[in-house]
C-alpha cells in the first residue's frame, strides 16, 4: 500500500545523488543512510549471534553432550562473544543512532567528515567478514573465548589469527567514528547552541567517543602482539618464550573495561532522551547527568584490575582496584535517581519506548548491584569466573545496552521511516522479551553462587535445574526478539504514515519532517533556549 | 519507579509539572551512595584480608595444573590426583601451571586463585568439616576445561597420616626417556597410555599396527612404524586417524628432535609388551 503522495517533501530515503539504485546507498555519504547501513548489518549479526547463544543454551539444557561436542561448544561461545562484543555491542548505538541523530540533534547537515564516515562502515564490514571467515578458513574455528587469553591463544592450533585480525580491523572503524563525532560536536553545533544547551544523547556520544579514540589503540597493539607471538615466536606473553601472561590481561582489560562504557554510555544517552519526552517534563538534573557521563568515562579507565582479582596481582593493587570500582558506581547511581525524578510529577505516557527505557533501569540496576557484589574483594574470590559473572554481564550489556537499543529504535522509528509500527504488538513483544530475559539470566546468578564455573561444556548434576530454566528462558527470549523484529520490518512499508512529532518531543529531530530531507534542515536553526523546555512552543 | 509510572500516568495527570533539577537533591544522592559503597568496599576488604595472611603452621602442598588435570605433590615424590587433607589443619596450596592459565576453585571453601605459568600464586584455607567437595578449573583452558574437575577429601588426622604413609612415591621412579619427552611436551593431555579414548588416539598397542587414516579425503591404511610416528608428530594434520578431528594438534617439528622421537618409539614398543 505505497502511497506516492504520502509526503510533501523529498525524504533522504528517496533522495538520489550522483549514484542510482543500490549505489545511492553503498556510496552515500549521508549520515542517515550510513546509520541505516550500520543498522541493517548490525541487526543481521545480532540475529546470527543470538542464534549461536541459543545453541549454547540448548547444549546446556541437560548434563552431558546434547547437540554438539566440546570442541564445537568452545568454538560457538567464542564466536558468540566476538560477534556480540566487537561487531554488535561496541559499535551498536553509537554507529546507528549516533550517526543518524547526532547531526540532527545539534542542528547540522551532516557529520564533520562524511566520507570518512562511509569508510568507517566499509572497515567495519571488512572486520566483520574476517570474523566470519575465521570460522571457515584454516584449521577450524577459534576456541579461545572472546578474551583471547594468552598462553592458550598463543598455543591453540585453531584459526586464532583471523579472529584477532578481525577485532583489530573493527577497532579502526571504532576509532574513526570516534574522531568524527568529536570533531562534529566541537565544530558543527548550530548557532547559539552552547555546550550546555546540547541535548544529552550527543553529550553521552561525546564522552564515548573519547574512550573510543584513547583506549582502542591499546587493544589494537595488544592483538598485534599476540599475532607476532604466534607467527614470529616473539615472547611477549607466553612464558614458554619468556613472556608474561599477566601483561596480556592488563593490556587487554585497559581497553576492554572502558569498552563496557563505550557500550553503556550511549545507552544511557538514549533513555535520557526518552524519559523527558514521555513525561512531557524537562530532564531532571541536566548538569548532573553531563558530569556523571564524563566521570564514568574518566574513572572507567582505572578499574580494569577488577577483572584480575584472582590472578595473583599484589594485595594492594587488589585493594586499589576494588576501591575505584566502587567509586565508578556512584555516577551511575546519580543517573538512575535523575531519570526517576524526571518521571516524577510528569504526565507519563507508557508507550513502547518508555516501556523499554524503564526496563532498562530495572535490568541495569540488577546488573549494577551484582556488579558491586563482584567488586567487593571477599565475594569476588568466590564468584569470579562463575556463571554469576555471565549473568551480571548480560544484565548490564543486554539488559542495559540491548534494551536501550530497543527503546531507541521504537522511539526514533517514526522519524527514521516516516511510518508507525503496531503499538499493541510492540507491547506484547516487549512482555515476551522481558520475561524471557529474566528467566534466562536470573537462574545463572543462583547457580553461579553455588559454584557453577563459566565456559563449561558440561556440568555437575546439582546445577541442572538452573540450566534447564535458563534454556527455557532463552527460547522465550528469542521468540520475543523475532516478534519485535517482525513488527518493525512488517510495518516499515505498511504502517500508518507518522506525523513529524508523534511523541511531542522537543529536541531538534522532532522539529523537522519525518523522514528527514537529505540535508535535514532547510535553514539551520538558531538555538536560544536550553533543551527540554516543554512549556513554551520551541523555536518561536 | 512503578509507583511513579502509575501515579503520574497520562490519563490521571494531564499537565506535567515543570521543574528541572535541585542541587540539594543531587548532593544528597551523591553522598548517600558514596557512604554506602565505601561501607561495602570496607566489608569486602576486611573479609578478604585474612585470605592473604597464612598461619605459620599451614601445611604446604604443591599443586600442579596442566591440561586437563590437577596433581597434588606431598613431597618426597608422593603424588596424588585427589587432594586429601586432614580436618582442622590450615592448608596452603602453592599453585603451578605446566602449560596455560588455569584457576583452582573450591566452591565449598569459597577460595579461588588463578594458576598462571611463571607465577608463584597460592591460596590457603582451613577445612572444618570432614567430607568430599569439588575442585574445579575456572579459567578457560581449552577443550576439556569443563572436565578439569577433581575432589578434595577432608578426613580425620589419623586417616590422613595412614593414607599418606601408604601413598606410593611414584614421583621418585624416573620415567623412561621417551615418556619423559612426551610428558614434557604435554602429549598426555590428548593421548592416553592405557587405551582410554581422549581427544586423540591412545598410544596403547599402537606400534606396528595397521591404522586407517585420511589423507585429504582419501582413506588409506598405513602401518604405525617409526616413519609414521615421526610424520604424525611433525605433520599431524596430513594423515588423520579415522574418527578423529583435524586441526587439534600443532606440528612439534621445532620442539621434538629426531633422537627424541627414537626414544619415544622405544617407549611405545614397551607399551605393546604388557
Amino acid at each position: 500500500m505505497r502511497n506516492a503522495e504520502k509526503y510533501t517533501h523529498v525524504s533522504y530515503l528517496e533522495h538520489e545523488g550522483k549514484y542510482k539504485g543500490i549505489w545511492s546507498w553503498l556510496l552515500s555519504t549521508d549520515h542517515k543512510k550510513i546509520g541505516l547501513l550500520y543498522l541493517y548489518s548490525i541487526a543481521f549479526f545480532f540475529v546470527v549471534a543470538a542464534i549461536l547463544g541459543l545453541l549454547l543454551r540448548l547444549e546446556l539444557i541437560a548434563p552431558g553432550p546434547t547437540i554438539m561436542d566440546a570442541q564445537m561448544y568452545n568454538g560457538v561461545f567464542t564466536l558468540h562473544g566476538i560477534i556480540m562484543v566487537f561487531i554488535v555491542v561496541i559499535p551498536g548505538l553509537g554507529a546507528v543512532f549516533g550517526n543518524f541523530f547526532l547531526p540532527i540533534m545539534i542542528g547540522a547537515k551532516d557529520v564533520a567528515f562524511p566520507r570518512l564516515n562511509l569508510l568507517s562502515w566499509y572497515i567495519f564490514i571488512i572486520g566483520a567478514l574476517l570474523g566470519v571467515a575465521s570460522q571457515f578458513a584454516g584449521d577450524g574455528p577459534p576456541d579461545t573465548g572472546w578474551t583471547f587469553y594468552v598462553p592458550y591463544s598463543a598455543e591453540s592450533a585453531t584459526n586464532v589469527i583471523f579472529a584477532l585480525t578481525a577485532a583489530f580491523v573493527l577497532g579502526f572503524s571504532s576509532i574513526l567514528t570516534g574522531i568524527n563525532f568529536i570533531v562534529t560536536i566541537h565544530r558543527m553545533r548550530a548557532p547559539g547552541m552552547g555546550w550546555f544547551k546540547m541535548p544529552l544523547f550527543p553529550w553521552s556520544l561525546y564522552a564515548t567517543a573519547w574512550i573510543q579514540v584513547l583506549a582502542t589503540p591499546i587493544v589494537g597493539i595488544t592483538l598485534l602482539m599476540v599475532i607476532a607471538e604466534r607467527t614470529l615466536n616473539i615472547g611477549f606473553f607466553d612464558p614458554a618464550l619468556g613472556g608474561d601472561p599477566l601483561l596480556f590481561q592488563h593490556l587487554f582489560w585497559i581497553y576492554s573495561h572502558p569498552a563496557v562504557y563505550i557500550m553503556i554510555l550511549p545507552a544511557m544517552g538514549v533513555v535520557t532522551e526518552i524519559f523527558p519526552t514521555f513525561s512531557q517534563k524537562p530532564v531532571f538534573g541536566y548538569g548532573a547527568i553531563v558530569i556523571s557521563s564524563l566521570a564514568i568515562a574518566f574513572v572507567g579507565y582505572f578499574v580494569w584490575g577488577h577483572h584480575m582479582f584472582t590472578t595473583g596481582i599484589s594485595y594492594w593493587s587488589r585493594w586499589f582496584f576494588s576501591f575505584l570500582t566502587f567509586i565508578v558506581a556512584i555516577p551511575s547511581a546519580i543517573k538512575v535517581f535523575n531519570w526517576i525524578s524526571t518521571m516524577y510529577g510528569g504526565s507519563i505516557d507508557l508507550k513502547p519506548p518508555l516501556l523499554y527505557a524503564i526496563s532498562f533501569i530495572f535490568l541495569f540496576m540488577i546488573g549494577g548491584f551484582t556488579g558491586l557484589t563482584l567488586g567487593a574483594l571477599a565475594t569476588n574470590v568466590h564468584l569470579h569466573d562463575t556463571s554469576f559473572v555471565v549473568a551480571h554481564f548480560h544484565y548490564i550489556i543486554f539488559g542495559g545496552m540491548g534494551f536501550a537499543f530497543f527503546a531507541g529504535i521504537h522511539y526514533w522509528y517514526p522519524k527514521m521511516y516516516g511510518r508507525m509500527y503496531n503499538i499493541k504488538l510492540a507491547n506484547i513483544a516487549w512482555g515476551v522479551l522481558f520475561t524471557g530475559f529474566n528467566l534466562l539470566y536470573f537462574p545463572l546468578f543462583i547457580i553461579g553462587l553455588q559454584g557453577m564455573p563459566r565456559r563449561y561444556f558440561d556440568y555437575l548434576p546439582q546445577f541442572h535445574a538452573g540450566h534447564f530454566i535458563s534454556t527455557i528462558g532463552a527460547i522465550i527470549l528469542v521468540i520475543g526478539i523475532f516478534m519485535m523484529m517482525y513488527n518493525l520490518i512488517y510495518y516499515r512499508h505498511r504502517g500508518p504514515v507518522a506525523p513529524s512529532n508523534p511523541w511531542k518531543g522537543v529536541t531538534l529531530e522532532w522539529q523537522i519532517e519525518s523522514p528527514p530531507t537529505h540535508e535535514n534542515f532547510d535553514v539551520i536553526p538558531e538555538i536560544k533556549n536550553p533543551p527540554y523546555l516543554f512549556k513554551k512552543e520551541p523555536q518561536t | 519507579m512503578v509507583y511513579i509510572v502509575i501515579r503520574f500516568r497520562r490519563s490521571k495527570n494531564k499537565e506535567a509539572m515543570q521543574f528541572s533539577g535541585s542541587n540539594k537533591l543531587e548532593i544528597i544522592w551523591t553522598v548517600i551512595p558514596f557512604i554506602l559503597v565505601l561501607l561495602m568496599f570496607y566489608y569486602g576488604w576486611v573479609g578478604f584480608a585474612p585470605m592473604r595472611q597464612v598461619p605459620d603452621d599451614a601445611m604446604r602442598i604443591k599443586t600442579i595444573g596442566r591440561m586437563w588435570e590437577w596433581e597434588f605433590d606431598y613431597g618426597n615424590g608422593k603424588l596424588a590426583k585427589e587432594l586429601v587433607i586432614p580436618v582442622d589443619q590450615p592448608i596452603r596450596l602453592d599453585l603451578e601451571s605446566e602449560d596455560v592459565n588455569h584457576s583452582l576453585f573450591i566452591p565449598a571453601f569459597r577460595v579461588k586463585e588463578d594458576v598462571v605459568p611463571g607465577y608463584d600464586n597460592w591460596l590457603w584455607f582451613t577445612p572444618i568439616y570432614t567430607g568430599e567437595y569439588e575442585i574445579m578449573c575456572t579459567e578457560y583452558c581449552g577443550l576439556l576445561h569443563y572436565d578439569m574437575v577433581t575432589k578434595v577429601r577432608v578426613v580425620e588426622r589419623e586417616v590422613f597420616d595412614d593414607w599418606l604413609e601408604n601413598l606410593e612415591a611414584t614421583g621418585l621412579i624416573p620415567d623412561p626417556p621417551g615418556l619423559a619427552v612426551m610428558k614434557q611436551n604435554g602429549c598426555m593431555a590428548c593421548h592416553s597410555l592405557d587405551g582410554t579414548e581422549l581427544v586423540g588416539p591412545s598410544f596403547k598397542g599402537l606400534y606396528n599396527t595397521e591404522k586407517v587414516v585420511l589423507i585429504g579425503n582419501q582413506e588409506e591404511t598405513v602401518v604405525a612404524d617409526e616413519d609414521y610416528i615421526q610424520r604424525a608428530i611433525y605433520q599431524p594434520n596430513e594423515e588423520i586417524v579415522k574418527g578423529y578431528a583435524r586441526g587439534l594438534m600443532n606440528s612439534y617439528e621445532d620442539l621434538i628432535s629426531q633422537e627424541e622421537i627414537t626414544s619415544i618409539v622405544e617407549y611405545l614398543k614397551t607399551l605393546n609388551e604388557e
